[in-house]
């Protein structure tokens, strides 16, 4: 190395590929040439394979009549709609299985979580056994097991179990009464209503503490509210309201709701498994704030459940929220395994679309789209719930 | 004893005594809530606990000629596994060849077993891994030392499913190192290329990456040129398991106090005598813990082949539950499988935890 210390005259013949400078630059252009000539290689061959195979390009398939029935969605869809429809029909059925998973799985695990440092001994070791049964098998296994048992050891609709007037579970899913008529508006009006009165409430009570030192408390009257709100609702609609029950008609049952077999064997099977990370997730949390911060809290008097709400959970929930968020983006990159059981989500959708249509490249094009949009969605709304949550320092 | 002695003795903490007793009031009725949620729990316990036994054991039936003499029978019907655990853990190999998968298997698992040896950790793990992997090939194709050739559509089961993970990670490995170098690179237009990718594939679930690799690339290659459906699969798995390994080892390369980069560059040392010496030994270290993570996820994860008709150990599974003389035993067969998935990952995650405190020094921050 004891020749390029030697002293140079300013000037003089400095070789250029020896300035660090340059030669990024030249590393950087053949970075680039290398990626964008690969890519130039592999889309010349593809088109040139698409028209060797007479496959049409672009989405003009989109408008085109889909043909095929969908098992179950939130909107109504006919084998005579158009494929775009039949794709909304798919990730709307996504996004249902993820919304609900990610809901369900975050107050199991919570309550795994909390479960593993309990200090009852029989608690704590049937969460951990849980915790590590659950990591340790594929979700795909664990939803072909879900399925296997509902399809397999479910009676038929013939001999459903009846748990509940009404709640029939067969091998053809959980059937379930509704409610019908025009009060179920005002009801879910009113409960719209209770929802914001109640966050009114629990904000002047935050504020009224912090200005008077005096705590209001807000869950008696927002349990009132609650009951309340709807109730009025429905008087005013002049009760309208009937229950549509369930009732077997030969083969199958007719009227109320279902939940599917593959909806149910889906969202066990990511509830369960994600609910095992996220334990391990809260675990680490709680255990990350110190032990200090538990014994002042005693000793200022608060008890165990205030202790954890008001001094603990704040803190840990820093070091929650980012490993949180991204059990959430698997989770919803999971329930595209829903594929294997039948669920019709978006990739179950966009794999009939282009065994129909053989156009395989937009098909994939429009999964990735999708999951991307909905991973960027997740990740941008919990680093804003990050950013409000985390320490304000000076 | 003497007196003096009596003393100290009775000066030392009291021993807490693990009486049963003792340890049951402290452990599990310390306070009401908990005296509930034990009694609760051991409830629900003699609930399950000989419900399941009586199915798994009691009422199950260990050997039957078909089906239909297992569906006689409340409990499980393991008689099918017997029948068909060649056929699950194998696949179609070749009934008269399986000895070979089989010691493919066993090489596979030493291999891994071999990795934790941290005496092997240097260059000499690098020639242990092309080794045993050339023996994998060796004995699964076959074609040289007097061993038939058997194409690769008709391998399955577990073998499958070790060397998609294996080879995935290893391969994944190499890949996932340069593209963390490159996102830390400060060559603005290498770095916005890596990020991209590792952002990208990060993004997506790994069946779009599969149905990408099954559908899309013969699309991709020139006329005439194939490539077949594991190598696809492990394609898509390389990808994706790649920018996993890219951001775990990024999270070591920022652990590394500025320091070291600056120490190395007073060396004089040029950009890749200063990674290969001074900074990923170090960096390397500190994420082999959530690198073992990433390799049982994958291992969980190749699974995921099933969709796109790949014969691992569960599509192998699901397989054996066509038999129509053996119909309605989906249960039994994948707790089988579940089982062998189980022990490997259980034995990997404890493993890195046990690794995770052997590596701590006690210079975590």
């Amino acid at each position: 190395m004891s020749q390029t210390v030697s002293p140079r005259k300013p000037g003089s013949s400095r070789k250029i590929w020896n300035d660090p400078k340059f030669r990024s630059v030249i590393y950087q252009i053949l970075a680039i040439l290398f990626v964008a000539g690969g890519i130039w290689y592999l889309v010349s061959n593809t088109l040139h394979n698409l028209s060797a195979r007479n496959i049409a390009t672009g989405f003009d398939f989109l408008t085109r009549e889909a043909g095929f029935a969908i098992g179950e969605g939130i909107i109504d869809y006919t084998p005579a709609d158009t494929y775009s429809t039949a794709l909304t029909v798919g990730l709307l059925n996504t996004l249902r299985a993820a919304v609900i998973g990610i809901f369900l799985a975050t107050i199991l695990g919570t309550i795994i979580g909390i479960a593993r440092l309990s200090s009852n001994w029989l608690i704590s070791k049937l969460a951990s056994v849980y915790v590590e049964v659950m990591r340790n098998i594929p979700l795909l296994l664990q939803l072909f097991f879900w399925y296997a048992i509902i399809s397999e050891s479910f009676p038929g609709p013939r001999q459903a179990y009846n748990p509940i007037p009404g709640v029939f579970l067969s091998n053809r899913g959980l059937k379930m009464p509704t409610l019908e008529g025009a009060g179920v508006t005002w009801i879910l009006g009113g409960l719209f209503l209770a929802i914001v009165l109640t966050l009114v409430l629990a904000n002047w009570a935050r504020r009224r503490q912090e200005r008077t030192g005096e705590i209001f408390p807000v869950l008696k009257p927002a349990l009132v509210l609650f009951i309340a709100c709807p109730l009025v609702a429905w008087f005013i609609s002049g009760a309208d309201l009937a229950l549509n029950v369930p009732e077997l008609k030969g083969f199958n049952f007719r009227g109320g709701m279902t939940i599917t077999p593959e909806f149910a064997a889906l969202l066990l099977g990511l509830v369960i498994y994600t609910a095992a990370f996220i334990a391990e997730v809260v675990r680490s949390g709680i255990q990350s704030v110190g032990k200090g911060q538990w014994e002042a809290s005693s000793a200022l008097g608060l008890k165990r459940g205030l202790i954890l709400r008001l001094v603990v959970l704040p803190q840990a929930l820093r070091v929650i929220i980012p490993p949180m968020t991204s059990q959430y983006l698997n989770l919803t990159k999971n329930s595209s395994l829903a594929v294997a059981i039948g669920y019709p989500d978006i990739v179950s959708v966009v794999n009939t679309t282009l065994n129909q249509t053989g156009q395989a490249i937009e098909g994939i094009m429009i999964i990735m789209a999708a999951y991307l949009t909905v991973s960027l969605s997740i990740s941008v709304f919990m680093n804003w719930y990050n950013k409000r949550i985390a320490l304000v320092e000076r | 004893m003497t007196t003096s002695s009596n003393t100290t003795e009775q000066e030392r903490p009291p021993i807490i005594k693990a009486r049963p007793l003792v340890w049951m009031r402290e452990q599990l009725f310390n306070s009401p809530t908990n005296s509930l949620l034990t009694v609760l729990s051991v409830w629900l316990l003699l609930m399950a606990i000989p419900a399941l036994f009586d199915w798994a054991f009691m009422q199950a039936k260990f050997s039957a000629q078909s089906g239909q003499e297992c569906r006689q029978v409340e409990g499980a019907c393991w008689a099918f596994i017997g029948e068909k655990h060649r056929l699950i853990l194998f696949g179609t190999y070749p009934y008269a060849e399986q000895w070979r998968p089989l010691l493919a298997v066993v090489a596979l698992v030493a291999l891994l077993l071999l990795s934790t040896w941290r005496k092997l950790w240097n260059i000499w793990l690098l020639l242990v891994w092309v080794v045993g992997m050339t023996i994998v090939g060796v004995l699964m194709w076959g074609g040289v030392l007097g061993f038939t050739y058997v194409e690769n559509s008709l391998w399955g089961g577990l073998p499958v499913t070790l060397i998609l993970a294996t080879f995935g990670i290893a391969l994944a490995f190499p890949f996932g190192v340069v593209l963390a170098l490159g996102r830390r690179s400060n060559m603005p237009a290498i770095k916005t290329l890596c990020v991209t990718y590792i952002e990208l594939i990060r993004g997506v679930p790994l069946i779009s990456l599969l149905f990408m690799s099954s559908v899309m690339l013969p699309l991709f290659l020139p006329e005439g040129m194939t490539i077949d459906k594991l190598l696809r699969a492990l394609i898509a798995i390389v990808m994706f398991a790649a920018a996993y390994v890219a951001e775990t080892v990024r999270g070591g390369l920022q652990a590394i106090p500025k320091g070291q980069y600056e120490g190395a560059d007073s060396l004089g040392l040029t950009y890749w005598q200063q990674m290969r010496l001074i900074i990923l030994p170090q960096a390397l270290k500190i994420v082999i813990p959530p690198l073992v993570s990433i390799f049982i996820a994958m291992f969980k994860d190749t699974s995921l082949v099933v969709i796109i008709g790949i014969f691992d150990l569960t599509l192998a599974a699901k397989a054996a539950l066509t038999d129509p003389a053996w119909q309605g035993f989906g249960v039994e067969v994948y707790i089988f499988i579940s089982a062998i998935y189980f022990v490997f990952c259980y034995s990997m995650s404890k493993y890195s935890q046990a690794l995770e405190r052997r590596l701590s020094t006690g210079h975590e921050r």
